[in-house]
Order: C-alpha cells, then structure tokens, then sequence
C-alpha cells in the first residue's frame, strides 16, 4: 500500500478536476463561453503526453546505456500511453475547434485544415506510429530494442519543433500563437485567471498519474510475459 | 413635484439600459446552474471516472497476482 499513495492522489486530483471544472467560475469570455473548461480536459492530455513521451526518452537513454532489455519495455510502453493520450487530445481539440474556430469567428474549415498547431501535433503523432511501426517490423529482440531507442529519441525531438516551435513562428489560431500575444504557444495566459489555475495545475498531476499508472500496468504485464528475455529479477 | 417627476423617468430611461447592458455579456451556461441540474452530469462524469478507477485497479490487482505466482514459481 506504501507505494500505491499516487494512484490514489491520482483519483483525489481528477474527482476535484471534475467537481471544481464543472461548478467553479470560469472568466466570461465571448466566443469561447463555457467551453472555456476545456482546459481542464484537451489541454491535461497534450501536458500527461509530454510527460509520458519524456519518460519514454529516458527510458530509451537508458536502454542505450547499458542495453538492458527492461528499459526497453519500458520505454515502448509510455510510449504507447503517451500516443494515446496525444490522440485524444486531438479528438477533443477536434470538438472544441468546431464550435470555437468554425463558427464564431467566420472560419471555413479549409483555414482550420491549414492550421499549423494541428499538422504540427498530426506530425508528431505520425512520428510515433512510425515508432510502432518500426518496433513490429523487426523481428530481432535486440536489434528492434536498439534501432527503436534510436529512433525514440528522435521522435522526441521531433516533438518540440513541430508542436512547440513551428506554430509559434507561423500565425495560429490556436491560443498561443502570434496573433494572440500571449507568446505562450499551448495556452493563453491571459485568458486564465487564478481560479483557473487551482483548477487546472491539480488536473495536469491528475491525468498525468493516470496515464503513468495504465503505462506501468502495461509495462508489468510486458515484464512478465517475457520474464526469461530478462537477465535481472522481475 | 416637477423634481420627483423627472428623476422617475430619467429611472424609467435608464433602467432599461441598464439591463441590456447586462444581458450583453458573453454567454454563460448560467441557466443551466441555477436549476441545479448541472450536479446531474457532475454526478455522471464522476460515477464514469469512478469506474474506470476500479477497472484500472482491478487490472493493477490480477497483474499484482500473477507477479506473485510467477516469482512464486
């Protein structure tokens, strides 16, 4: 139970996510209304997959290291949570664009399939199927272990380029970008009050946690399906 | 009286204003708090997480078992 503590912080911090999300005050904005609590939800998946992602590179510096076959578990498997987290993050900013950048502000959607945020976040997500994709084709253990840590560092490198810098160089719509002066390129600062931040840091940890413990039941089960690939003691 | 008579419709001119200048603000889901009703899908998005806590626990208790056999083993 000792070292079960998170899981429950976990829970804690999401229960509170969703009670303070829904029912506390929001600032009144135009356009974005309501929708404005968003925050708590599209913005925690992209934070938890960067994190995820970023253990996942460690992980990977570390199976280089030493080439030990259990770091190599364990990066493809934050790995695997990170990405699903980056693709509902996407689905819900899909949502959120529709009523937000379609119809209120006189975009067509032809503007919004040219947004630079989302081809940046589509690149990104793609680089990390090709992860996968690599990883499946080979059939070697070592081999696959090896080219894959490679190939996950530069898929995370990748990352900040194309979410991070591109769409603040280039106009965006997306809050953050140029046009919105924020010079923050995943949220806008000055649309958050405090209250806001209560909400939103605790639901970051949350959701986070989350993903943190679905990754390490994966990499568990991994661990103990190839138990006689592994040289240490499970 | 001619006094109390112009400050009642300079009231009644002004009242009106007033409260459109208040509805011109941007648009909150506050009739759906004042009836209560938004505590129903508080209440349900909390029953979902809920379950989905208790599924990923109970994956977290059979992984647990297994890794016991297996060291068992």
């Amino acid at each position: 139970m000792k070292k079960n503590w998170w899981k429950i912080v976990s829970f804690g911090l999401l229960v509170y996510t969703i009670w303070a999300g829904f029912l506390w005050p929001v600032p009144r904005l135009f356009i974005l209304n309501e929708t404005i609590r968003n925050l708590y939800f599209h913005v925690c998946m992209w934070f938890a997959m960067m994190i995820l992602f970023g253990i996942s590179f460690v992980y990977s510096i570390k199976y280089l290291m030493g080439f030990k076959y259990r770091n190599d578990i364990y990066a493809r498997h934050f790995a695997a949570v990170g990405s699903f987290l980056g693709i509902l993050g996407y689905a819900t900013g899909a949502l959120w664009v529709s009523v937000t950048w379609v119809t209120q502000q006189g975009q067509s959607f032809g503007s919004v399939l040219k947004e630079p945020k989302l081809i940046g976040a589509a690149i990104a997500l793609l680089i990390y199927g090709a992860y996968f994709v690599l990883r499946g084709s080979l059939t070697d253990v070592d081999k696959r272990a090896r080219i894959g840590a490679v190939y996950n560092i530069f898929a995370f490198a990748m990352l900040f380029p194309s979410i991070w810098i591109i769409p603040r160089l280039v106009g965006s719509l997306h809050p953050g970008a140029p046009g919105s002066e924020s010079g923050n390129p995943a949220l806008d600062r000055n649309d958050m009050d405090n209250s806001m931040r209560m909400v939103f840091y605790p639901a970051v940890i949350g959701w986070t946690l989350l993903g943190i413990w679905i990754a390490s039941l994966k990499v568990r089960l991994q661990l103990l399906a190839d138990k006689n690939l592994l040289n240490d003691k499970v | 009286m001619t006094r109390y008579k112009f400050i009642t419709v300079l009231v009644c001119a002004v009242a009106p204003l007033l409260l459109t200048a208040q509805a011109a603000g941007p648009e909150m889901a506050d009739t759906m708090r004042s009836n209560g009703k938004i505590y129903i899908v508080v209440a349900v998005c909390l029953t979902i997480l809920c379950g989905l806590f208790l599924y990923v626990a109970s994956l977290d208790r059979k992984i647990r078992k297994m890794e016991k056999d297996s060291r068992g083993a």
